[in-house]
């Protein structure tokens, strides 16, 4: 067993992502007790499998996510049902609700906190564009003005089995990252500049860096915002 | 709930009004924190409401009779002003509401706390004066509650223009689709 395990190391330390193998020889070596894989599918594959969420909730998508958690709809049997009350042990959040301008910094600055690498889901319609409050003075329109989504999850609130199904989405997208080149793993932890309260809105109002506003045909081109420094 | 009459509160006080249209009694200015504690006197022990009503500055038309005994019609400026609204029930009668008003300008808008008689007034003192930014004397922590500290504005104002910062709609109507024809379309 031991022996086994060191051949497997070996295997996965020498296999390379661009290296073909025919299906024969990888079929013999698996006969033989070798798996011969991507360090990538190792990889994701734990990864994606053992994604745990950050305990947070904003509003009423909230409720949807806790039952999504319970024994019901047990998020548990996909691998996510430790949902952890700090953002340095976690590495997904779930924007459940809607994100008002007075709460907006907090969960960058939250999002910031979590260590690499780290995913979004954007739950429901106020986290995906402001919703029903879109036209209101005090509501986010989207959390995707500052902060890089994964996957878009739709509804008002969701299902918990849609909660459950973008989750599946998302382990889909997790086993197709390339870890040599997937920002995740080449730059750090990324941190996204907080935006400040100002008399009158959110500065800057929206991140140029993963967002930019949809073209308009009835206006001229939009300037991004100035940088602030984080 | 029976009704809580407020003709005993009119004779205390003869230089209160009421509104009949309103159902409210109009609180004489500086009055206020006296006419409450009164109230509180009476067993009038419970605000379940504070809001504020927002009046711009209108042309009213009025029918009068002028000194040759004719009809006319008269045009006159109604200044814009702010109301504090409240609701009072009595819980040792089982009566009420009761509605009190105090009325104040627009500009440098102020009104009497009436967080010491009743404490319920607090954070919706609080929502008022960040929401229609009426300064409110004797507040033990008036501060605001919804929006952030630094803002500026009063968003339940009828003259405040709320920020244009979402982004183009494929189906806009009605005020949206006025903002859209005006071209600017996001901060």
């Amino acid at each position: 067993m031991v022996e086994r395990s060191a051949e497997l190391e070996m295997t996965v330390q020498n296999t390379s992502p661009g290296m073909d193998l025919d299906d024969m020889s990888s079929a013999e070596l698996e006969r033989a007790g070798v798996i011969v894989t991507r360090a990538d599918f190792l990889y994701n594959w734990a990864r994606g499998n053992s994604v745990w969420p950050l305990t947070f909730g904003l509003a009423c998508c909230a409720i949807e996510m806790i039952a999504a958690a319970t024994s019901r709809f047990d998020m548990s049997r996909f691998g996510s049902e430790v949902f952890r009350p700090t953002p340095r042990q976690a590495d997904l959040m779930i924007v459940s609700g809607t994100v008002t301008k007075k709460m907006a910094p907090q969960v960058v600055r939250i999002y910031n906190q979590m260590p690499e690498p780290k995913w979004i889901i954007a739950m429901g319609a106020c986290a995906i564009s402001g919703g029903p409050f879109k036209h209101g003075y005090n509501v986010l329109k989207g959390i995707d003005r500052y902060l890089p989504v994964d996957v878009y999850l739709p509804g008002c609130p969701p299902r918990p089995e849609a909660v459950l199904q973008s989750l599946n989405y998302l382990q889909e997208k997790i086993k197709k990252q390339d870890i040599k080149t997937d920002p995740a793993f080449t730059k750090g932890r990324r941190q996204y500049p907080v935006p400040e309260f100002t008399g009158k809105d959110l500065e800057p109002p929206y991140n140029p860096e993963v967002w930019s506003p949809p073209e308009n045909p009835n206006s001229e081109p939009v300037q991004p915002p100035k940088k602030t420094t984080a | 709930m029976s009704e809580l009459s407020h003709e005993p509160l009119l004779k205390e006080f003869p230089d209160a009004c009421w509104d009949e249209a309103a159902g409210a009694v109009i609180v004489p200015e500086g009055r206020a924190r006296v006419m409450a504690e009164w109230l509180l006197m009476q067993g009038v022990d419970y605000c379940s409401n504070v809001t504020g009503v927002d009046y711009l500055e209108a042309e009213v038309k009025e029918k009068i009779t002028n000194d040759a005994g004719e009809e006319e019609t008269v045009t006159r400026t109604e200044p814009g002003r702010i109301d504090v609204v409240y609701h009072l029930y009595s819980m040792r009668d089982q009566t009420g509401p009761l509605v009190l008003k105090q009325r104040t300008g627009r500009e440098n808008a102020q009104a009497e706390s009436l967080t010491p008689v009743w404490r319920s007034c607090e954070l919706q003192e609080r929502e008022v004066f960040d929401l229609f930014g009426v300064d409110f004397k004797g507040h033990p922590d008036q501060r605001r509650i919804l929006m952030w500290d630094e803002y500026e504005e009063h968003p339940m104002r009828k003259d405040y223009t709320e920020p244009f910062d979402y982004e183009w709609e494929p189906t806009p109507h009605d005020e949206i689709l006025e903002k859209h024809k005006k071209g600017k379309v996001i901060v």
